[in-house]
C-alpha cells in the first residue's frame, strides 16, 4: 500500500507534492529511502513488506488496531490550548497535542501496538527493539507483554544511565535490556547492536524499528502508524479554532513524532518546522541537526541525511536529550527539506531546558526533554505571530524519565 | 564483465584439485606498514584471494571481532584512498586477485565513479558491498564507466531459489555465500547445512562459489571444500591480529595460519 499523495492543487507558497508518491514501489522518497541491507536480511524486509500491503488494510486488523488504540492508549489524545504560555508570550495561540497524555507517555506507543500486532498476524512470538530515550524500548515492552511475547530491547550505556527509569520500567514489563557498549553508548550504537542482533534471529524475531528510519518499509509503516496524531490534530483544531493552524512544530530525532504529525497536513497550507539538537551550539560540533548540518549517506538501511566526515564516516551525534541524539535522520523528511515542505531548525540544550522549565511553571505540564526542543522554538517564534495565528506543537512525550538529568543540572 | 585475475585463479585451483583459500583482513590494522606486512606473509603463504575491508564507523553486518578491526583500522586514519594505496603496492608483487569489501556510505561519500576509477587502475579485481543489496546496486553500477570491476554478491542462508537465481545472473567474479544467519564471526558452524546451500546454490550457477562466515579452523574448510570453489576466512585472521598487536613475528603468525587452512583446501 504506498500512500500515494494525490490531491488537488496546493495553496501557493508550497512545493507541489500530488505528483510524488512517497515512497514509490522501492520505497524511495526522492532520491531517499531505500534498502541498504545485507542480504541476509533482505528477504526479510520484502516479507513484513508483503505481510503490511496485505494485513493492514483488513477490516479486522484495522478495528483490532483501532480498539487498542482507543482502550488501551486512551486515544484520541488532547489538544491543549497552553493558554497561560500563549499569553506569556503575547503572539501566536500555543495548542499542544498531548501526546505525553498516551499510555506509557510517549507516542511511541502508537507505532509498537501497530507493528506488535502486526508481528502477531505474521505468527511472530518474539520481538526486538533499540531505544535511545527509553520511550519506544518501554512501549515496545508494553506491547510484548500485552500480547505475551519475547522482548530484547537494545540500549546504550549512556542512555542506560540518563534515562535509567525506563530501564526499570522496561524489566517490570518483562523485557531484557541489553546494554550496548560500543561507539558512545547512544542510540546510534543500539540500533547497530539491534540490526546485528536480528541477522542471526531473523528467522523467527520480528524487528520494531521506533522512528521513520531504518529501510523500506518501516519509514512508510512507522509513519503510517503515527500519522493518527495529525490526523486527531487537524481534526480537534478544526473543532476548537474553526480553522487550520498556520504552524505545525515537533521534535526531530528519527523524526517520527513530527512525521505523525505533519504527514496528515501535508496538502494543506499549513507551514511545518522540524526541531532538531543543536546540543552544545552548531558551532561546538557537539549537535544532531542532522538535516541542518550533515549530508547525504546511507546509514541503517536508508539514504537520508547524516551526519558524517569527508570520508564517509558516520560522526557521533550529541544532544541532552536521549531521543534525540542520533546522527541519522527519517528519509521522508529529507525530501520534505529538500522540496521545503518542511522547514528544520535547531534548539540547544540550555534553550530546551528553559522551556522544560515554563511549561512546568506555566502550563504544570512536565515535558519529554525531547518535546521540550519543540516548546522551545515556538516560543522563539509565538512572538513574531500576531495574536489570531495558531500553532501546534506536538508534546510527544512526559518528563518523569528526565527528572535525574534535569535534577543535577538545576541545583 | 573482465574478471581475468579471478577466472584465472579458480581455473588453475581447478586443474590442481584445490580450492581457494579467500583471505579478509580489514586494511589497515593494526596499521598500515604492518597490515602490508601481514598481507605479504599470507600471499606467499599461499592465499589465493584476498578481500580487503575499507574500514567503516558502524558495521552493522559484522560480530565484534571485526568491529575492533575496524575501530583499529579507522583510528589509524585508513580511508579508501590509503586502502587503494595498499592494492598498488600488492600489485607490485603478486597478481592474487584482490576484492575490496566496503559497506556503501565510504564509496557513496568517494563517488561510485571516481571509486570505479581509482579501483581498477590500483589493480582490484571485484567489490563487494554488504549493505548494497540488487535493489539498490544500479545507483552505484549505473556510474560506473567500464566493466572491469566485478561486482561480487552475497547469497544468505534466507535468501529463497528464486531470488538466488536473480542474483546469480546478475554477478560475476564468484558468489559469496553466508554460511549461516548471523554476523561475521558468529560461532556455530553447521556445515552441513552450508553443504546443502552450496549444493542449491551450485545447481542454478556456474559461477564459483565461496563460503564465508564463521569459519576459522582446518578442520571446517576441510569438511566443506568438497563442495564449494573456496572457502572465506575472516574474523579468525582478525582474532589473531587482536591477540598479537605488539608481536614482532605477527606476519609469520598469519602466515602459518594460511599455510594450515590452505592445506586444508587441497582434495
Amino acid at each position: 500500500m504506498n500512500s500515494l499523495i494525490n490531491k488537488e492543487s496546493l495553496t501557493d507558497g508550497f512545493a507541489p507534492l500530488k505528483t510524488i508518491a512517497c515512497p514509490d514501489s522501492n520505497g524511495h522518497f526522492g532520491i531517499y529511502g531505500g534498502r541498504y541491507v545485507g542480504e541476509t536480511l533482505m528477504p526479510a524486509i520484502l516479507e513484513l513488506e508483503e505481510a503490511y500491503n496485505r494485513i493492514t488494510p483488513q477490516e479486522k486488523f484495522k478495528k483490532e488496531l483501532n480498539d487498542l488504540l482507543e482502550l488501551y492508549t486512551g486515544r484520541p489524545t488532547p489538544l491543549f490550548h497552553a493558554k497561560r504560555l500563549s499569553e506569556h508570550l503575547k503572539g501566536a495561540s500555543i495548542y499542544l497535542k498531548r501526546e505525553d497524555l498516551a499510555h506509557t507517555g510517549a507516542h511511541k506507543i502508537n507505532n509498537t501496538l501497530g507493528q506488535a500486532l502486526l508481528a502477531k498476524w505474521m505468527g511472530k512470538k518474539k520481538v526486538i527493539a533499540e531505544t535511545g530515550a527509553g520511550q519506544h524500548g518501554v512501549a515496545t515492552a508494553t506491547a510484548a507483554a500485552l500480547f505475551g511475547m519475547e522482548c530484547k530491547i537494545f540500549m546504550g550505556t549512556e542512555d542506560i544511565k540518563r534515562q535509567a527509569p525506563n530501564v526499570l520500567r522496561m524489566e517490570l514489563l518483562g523485557a531484557q535490556v541489553v546494554p550496548v557498549e560500543s561507539g558512545t553508548g547512544t542510540l546510534k550504537d543500539a540500533m547497530n547492536e539491534a540490526m546485528r542482533y536480528w541477522v542471526g534471529a531473523v528467522v523467527d524475531t520480528f524487528y520494531i524499528i521506533g522512528s521513520v528510519a531504518g529501510p523500506h518499509p518501516y519509514p512508510m509503516m512507522v509513519r503510517d502508524f503515527q500519522k493518527i496524531i495529525g490526523i486527531e490534530a487537524r481534526k480537534q483544531i478544526m473543532d476548537l479554532a474553526g480553522r487550520l493552524p498556520d504552524l505545525l512544530i515537533a521534535c526531530v530525532g528519527g523524526g517520527s513524532n513530527a512525521m505523525g504529525l505533519f504527514f496528515p497536513f501535508i496538502d494543506d497550507p499549513v507551514e511545518m518546522t522540524g526541531v532538531e539538537a543543536a546540543g552544545k551550539g552548531i558551532s561546538s560540533g557537539k549537535h544532531a541537526a542532522t538535516l541542518g548540518e550533515g549530508s547525504v549517506g546511507v546509514l541503517h538501511g536508508s539514504k537520508s541525511y547524516v551526519l558524517q566526515d569527508k570520508n564517509g564516516q558516520i560522526i557521533e551525534a550529541h544532544s541532552i536529550s536521549a531521543g534525540l541524539d542520533y546522527p541519522g535522520v527519517g528519509p521522508e523528511h529529507a525530501l520534505f527539506k529538500d522540496i521545503k515542505r518542511a522547514n528544520y531548525v535547531s534548539i540547544d540544550d540550555n534553550q530546551a531546558l528553559d522551556a522544560f522549565k515554563k511549561l512546568c511553571m506555566l502550563e504544570g505540564i512536565i515535558p519529554a526533554l525531547e518535546s521540550s526542543h519543540a516548546i522551545a522554538y515556538a516560543m522563539q517564534q509565538a512572538p513574531r505571530m500576531n495574536k489570531d495565528s495558531i500553532i501546534i506543537v506536538n508534546l510527544s512525550g512526559r518528563g518523569d524519565k528526565d527528572l535525574g538529568i534535569v535534577s543535577t543540572i538545576f541545583k | 564483465m573482465k574478471t581475468k585475475r579471478i577466472d584465472k585463479t579458480f581455473e588453475e585451483l581447478k586443474q590442481k584439485k584445490e580450492k581457494a583459500l579467500v583471505g579478509f583482513l580489514s586494511a589497515g590494522d593494526p596499521d598500515l606498514n604492518t597490515s602490508l606486512k601481514i598481507i605479504e606473509s599470507m600471499c606467499a603463504a599461499g592465499l589465493d584471494i584476498i578481500e580487503l575491508g575499507i574500514p567503516f564507523s558502524d558495521p552493522t553486518a559484522d560480530g565484534p571481532v571485526i568491529q575492533r578491526s575496524s575501530a583499529r583500522a579507522l583510528k589509524k586514519g585508513i580511508t579508501i584512498k590509503t586502502v587503494l594505496e595498499m592494492t598498488r603496492k600488492i600489485r607490485t608483487y603478486s597478481d592474487i586477485p584482490i576484492i575490496l569489501f566496503s559497506y556503501y556510505n565510504p564509496i557513496h561519500s568517494y563517488g561510485a565513479k571516481a571509486f570505479y576509477n581509482d579501483s581498477v587502475s590500483s589493480g582490484a579485481d571485484g567489490v563487494l558491498v554488504v549493505d548494497l543489496p540488487p535493489e539498490e546496486s544500479d545507483e552505484m553500477t549505473s556510474k560506473w564507466p567500464g566493466n572491469e570491476l566485478a561486482l561480487i554478491r552475497l547469497i544468505a542462508p534466507t535468501t529463497p531459489i528464486e531470488r538466488m537465481k536473480k542474483i546469480a545472473q546478475e554477478s560475476s567474479g564468484f558468489l559469496y555465500l553466508v554460511s549461516k544467519t548471523g554476523v561475521t564471526g558468529s560461532a556455530g558452524l553447521d556445515t552441513q547445512e552450508v553443504t546443502v546451500n552450496s549444493r542449491l546454490l551450485g545447481s542454478i550457477t556456474n559461477l564459483p562459489i565461496c563460503v564465508g562466515f564463521g569459519i576459522s579452523e582446518p578442520e571446517d574448510v576441510r569438511k566443506i571444500a568438497p563442495d564449494v570453489d573456496g572457502i572465506v576466512v575472516g574474523s579468525a585472521f582478525e582474532r589473531i591480529i587482536e591477540e598479537n598487536l605488539n608481536n614482532p613475528n605477527l606476519d609469520q603468525i598469519l602466515g602459518e595460519k594460511v599455510s594450515k587452512l590452505k592445506a586444508a583446501t587441497k582434495l
